[in-house]
């Protein structure tokens, strides 16, 4: 990607305009681009420090590669550093800024968000949070190393987390964030209501549009006490108040309280986008209308309002009451019948279906695969009594990871390789994309199906040297697995790299739609021009109207007049 | 869905800065709740200046809502006019605000007192904050309405200032009065 | 499975053990299940020539029994799950047995301190014995615990017990637990406490009785010929 910024950099030089095109545009699919190439630069560092402290983790006290020794402060860095990278600068900007920018108008079938301004604002906190993140890095004292979750009193006082400024500029670049994701947010609901295209009713919107609005009031609705709290916290960093200090009457639980109340939510935040994304690349390539349309947003209505009342699931042993983590399981239980039930309606739309391998497809079925993975290990931390045991160990990191890695990854990759031909005009590489798609499911399932079993034999989190643990030693042969499968992850990643800047420029020319799929996106040309349609479309039916009986064509586009059936859509390019 | 952008964009942002102050405001209360002691400390503040506050902020939603009727009908500069008294309002809150500040960490109630002070000028400060953004807003409104031009901005900014009223509502009891 | 890799060495140990096993088995089966048919449905609905896709839509009851069904089965599992789930909890955290002996836990930037009954069994008495980063308890004795932190948030885990607790600043949690296995066992932080968070391991020494007796009158001779200028003391300076 470096390389592609670069050369950026250099027209920046030659053309006047470029500043103005690419740097200032309010063009949505511009704002979208910009929210995608910086999560993925972003995903450079989350990947670098996991590197680096995974390799710690495998050959304790070793020289690693690229970095040196690794000190107890900067592995608690690294791991800290990750942990937020990958949530707030990875997963975020990429399943709901850079898809939701990219797609909301295309798939609405309208010329630009309501709001471009607004849009283009939200992208530029979005990239100072960034900048400030990566400033943290380089202040006296070094990055905050406290986890994500930022506990105080160890994340509110210096005297114990030995990072003044590192703390203070994690928490600023954290709430940044969340701003420029509300702003952004206010932007997709409205946009959503108001600007569909004419004939467009609500149950005709693409599911991924109907998720990515549905992630978007979920965020804004669960971010507003932990902006709350952020604010009490620097506070507490740096104008001596206590809120989280037990010394001055405050209450370090309260800000588990308050992190957790927008954390859990997060998940469904992250996840209901990539749900969207499946969906629609589930439909294209089995050809099939998807099952129980509605019923699929009933159950992520349903899932987004239980994800409010389960966030003490994350704190049953923080000293909460007892009886209350009771009440927690019994919601978070509660939660696992809407997110099943929608993994059975996935399963069911391949019924009947004509499925065809292409890499979007490949990677939609993996995240099926392996988010049930990821779903069932739940049980097991949100009952109350087995999670006494696994609270905090690698069970409930290989847990999340099931999940986060097929929400962040898995479903970003289906996106990426589905919308690259409408975003640059050109075909990926199949081939290519295939052997990165068996090299990394196969590498990521090394990687954590062995930190379940380190997880269940004690092996508890954010440690950097587990020689001082006897009863642990027995698992050093896993983490060494876990490490490999990470050299290996991490080793097919160029090949994607390259793959989609290589496509960029030499890829086969794609035409407006080549999936030959149904969704007002592929209505317009390829990449859209700015306004996207050179002509407004007018919308006829639902976006899943594959293999309708009785017609030629195995697709039935949402924009295509009912009286003229037989007409395809390439026409419109 | 009926409502124009402007208007809708308002409402989230409401609806976004709400669940912000829940967050403080709820915490606030909790902590309340289980420290009786907080009631002399909440004695200090200036109930009269806090009334008189209140008052003032009402007073200052009310000519707002005068604008918006004023620009339905289309006469801007009247809604610019205004407007000017509902600023003027806000200057008026933030000035007795000073003085009740300055009198107050004159006398060693500052913001690491204690918790309730902590609160109390988070809580109030956070609020100010949005006092003052409300009002040069409301200028830029002004100044457009003045020329007959988006109009339908004095409803919107009239919106966000009734909400800024309201968290005010809030604060004054629970800060002030709550004993 | 936890066992495969620790000992049980407190009375609820096999519970959650158990619990474990029992969602293993009711989850595995329907993960199992899921997983064969999605796999199936992949392979049987491949495109092929001259196949074309069915239009259902998924939408009559008829249809959407094949979801429905399947999720009552999930709501179900998950209530039997729930019933054993929280009579765990419940004895882990809630209904302890009265205790025989108390005993403190402090935890503190980097290290534990526990402070034993001693010889008369009561706390807070002149016979107290304070160690760090070990912890003597006796075999077969309900111990009620009192957990603090001097500083920031710790846990106190003790993966043979299978319990965890985090200890929070500016209070004291109770807890409880009854050792059933003598022998020598890890003690971890399971909270990321600043630096020196993997430098805080403990030991938990469990004894027999008698065993047990004759340690605290070793230990006792030793806490008060080193009074006051022993390691004690000074972690206890070092921690505020």
């Amino acid at each position: 990607m470096s390389a592609h910024a670069a050369s950026h950099a250099e027209h920046g030089h030659h053309e006047q305009g470029f500043v103005r095109k690419y740097l200032l545009s309010t063009d949505h699919k511009v704002i979208g681009l910009q929210y995608l190439f910086t999560g993925m630069l972003m995903a450079l560092i989350g990947g670098f420090t996991v590197y680096v402290f995974r390799m710690q983790l495998a050959f304790p006290g070793e020289e690693v590669p690229l970095w040196g020794r690794v000190t107890a402060a900067q592995y608690n860095a690294l791991v800290t550093t990750h942990g937020s990278v990958m949530i707030f600068w990875v997963a975020m900007p990429v399943l709901i800024a850079a898809f939701g920018n990219f797609l909301i108008p295309l798939m609405l079938g309208c010329d630009d968000m309501v709001f471009p301004r607004l849009n283009r604002l939200s992208y530029q906190l979005f990239l100072l949070s960034a900048l400030i993140l990566i400033a943290s890095f380089f202040v006296p004292g070094g990055p905050f190393g406290g986890a994500w979750t930022a506990y105080p009193p160890l994340s509110a006082d210096p005297a114990y987390n030995a990072t003044p400024w590192g703390a203070t500029l994690w928490l600023i670049a954290v709430a940044l964030e969340f701003v420029a994701f509300l702003l952004g947010g206010i932007n997709f609901i409205t946009t959503a209501m108001n600007s569909r295209a004419p004939g467009m009713k609500m149950f005709d919107v693409p599911i991924v549009i109907w998720m990515i609005v549905l992630a978007s009031l979920v965020f804004m609705a669960s971010v507003g006490p932990l902006i709350a709290g952020a604010i009490m916290l620097l506070f507490d960093q740096r104008f001596g108040t206590g809120f989280f200090n037990p010394a001055t009457g405050g209450d370090p639980v309260l800000w588990q309280h308050l992190f957790w109340f927008f954390g859990h939510p997060e998940v469904y935040v992250v996840l209901l986008p990539a749900l969207g994304i499946v969906a629609e690349v589930m439909t294209t390539f089995s050809r099939k209308k998807l099952f129980a349309y509605r019923t699929v947003i009933f159950t992520a209505i349903a899932t987004s309002i239980i994800s409010f009342f389960v966030w003490a699931h994350h704190q049953f042993v923080a000293g909460i009451d007892p009886r209350m983590a009771g009440l927690f399981t019994v919601t978070t239980l509660i939660i696992s019948v809407p997110i099943a039930e929608m993994m059975f309606i996935y399963i069911a739309t391949l019924y009947g279906g004509s499925i065809r391998f292409t890499t979007p497809m490949l990677w939609a079925l993996a995240f099926i695969a392996e988010f049930l993975i990821g779903g069932v290990t739940g049980i097991y931390l949100g009952a109350a009594g087995s999670d006494v045991y696994f609270h905090d160990t690698y069970f409930v990191l290989a847990h999340f990871h099931y999940t986060f890695f097929p929400i962040a990854f898995i479903a970003t990759f289906a996106g990426l390789t589905y919308w690259f031909p409408k975003m640059f005009g050109r075909m990926m590489d199949e081939r290519l994309g295939k052997i990165h798609f068996w090299g990394t499911i196969i590498a990521f399932n090394v990687i954590f199906i062995p930190l379940f079993l380190t997880g269940a034999g004690g092996d508890h989190r954010r440690i950097f040297d587990y020689s001082l643990f006897p009863e642990l030693a027995g698992l050093q042969g896993l983490r060494v697995l876990a490490t490999i499968g990470l050299l290996v992850l991490i080793a097919f990643q160029p090949i994607f790299i390259y793959n989609f800047i290589n496509s960029m420029f030499r890829g086969k020319v794609a035409g407006a739609n080549p999936w030959r799929a149904n969704t007002l996106e592929w209505a317009a040309p390829s990449p859209p021009p700015h306004g996207n349609f050179p002509e407004m479309p007018v919308v006829y039916r639902g976006p899943y109207e594959y293999s309708v009986e009785g017609r030629d064509e195995d697709y039935w586009p949402q924009h295509v007049p009912p009286d003229d059936p037989k007409r395809p859509a390439e026409q419109v390019a | 869905m009926g409502l124009p952008t402007g208007r809708l964009a308002v409402w989230w942002v409401v609806a976004s800065e709400i669940v912000i102050f829940g967050g403080i405001l709820g915490s606030y209360v909790m902590f309340r709740l289980s420290h009786d002691s907080w009631a002399e400390q909440a004695a200090v503040t200036n109930t009269l200046a806090g009334a008189f506050n209140t008052f003032v902020l009402l007073t200052s939603s009310l000519t707002a809502v005068l604008a918006h009727q004023a620009a339905e009908r289309g006469d801007g500069p009247r809604a610019a006019r205004l407007l000017h008294f509902t600023v003027l309002g806000g200057l008026t809150f933030l000035i007795v605000k000073a003085f009740e500040w300055t009198y107050e960490i004159s006398h060693g109630y500052t913001i690491g007192s204690n918790l309730f002070w902590s609160f109390y000028y988070v809580a109030a400060g956070l609020h100010g904050l949005h006092v003052i953004v409300g009002m040069i807003i409301m200028l830029f409104v002004a100044r457009t309405a003045k020329r007959n031009e988006e109009l339908h901005r004095v409803e919107n900014i009239g919106i966000y200032w009734h909400f800024v009223d309201l968290v005010w509502i809030f604060l004054f009891p629970l800060l002030y009065i709550a004993k | 499975m936890p066992y495969w890799y620790l000992q049980q060495a407190s009375t609820f140990a096999g519970d959650v053990d158990n619990l474990v096993l029992l969602i293993t088995v009711i989850v595995g089966f329907w993960f199992l299940a899921a997983e064969f048919i999605f796999f199936w449905l992949i392979w049987r609905f491949r495109a092929r020539d001259g196949h074309k896709a069915a239009y259902v839509a998924g939408e009559t009851k008829r249809e959407k029994r094949w979801v429905s069904y399947p999720h009552y089965a999930v709501l179900a599992f998950d209530i039997l799950i729930l019933i054993f789930a929280l009579r765990v909890w419940n004895d882990i955290k809630i209904s302890a047995p009265p205790a025989e002996e108390r005993i403190r836990v402090i935890a503190q930037q980097w290290a534990w301190t526990f402070v034993h009954a001693g010889p008369d069994g009561v706390l807070d008495t002149a016979d107290d014995i304070r160690t760090v980063d070990d912890m003597h308890v006796e075999l077969d004795k309900t111990y009620h615990f009192e957990l603090h932190s001097r500083d920031v948030v710790h846990s106190f885990s003790v993966p043979v017990f299978r319990l965890k607790q985090d200890a929070v600043p500016g209070r004291a949690i109770l807890g409880w637990f009854r050792p059933t296995r003598t022998g020598e066992f890890d003690i971890q932080c399971a909270e990321i406490c600043g630096i020196g968070h993997g430098l805080m391991p403990a030991r938990l020494i469990v004894r027999t009785p008698e065993e047990h007796r004759a340690w605290m009158a070793e230990a006792s001779g030793m806490a008060s010929a080193t009074a006051g200028t022993g390691l004690v003391a000074r972690v206890e300076g070092e921690g505020q």
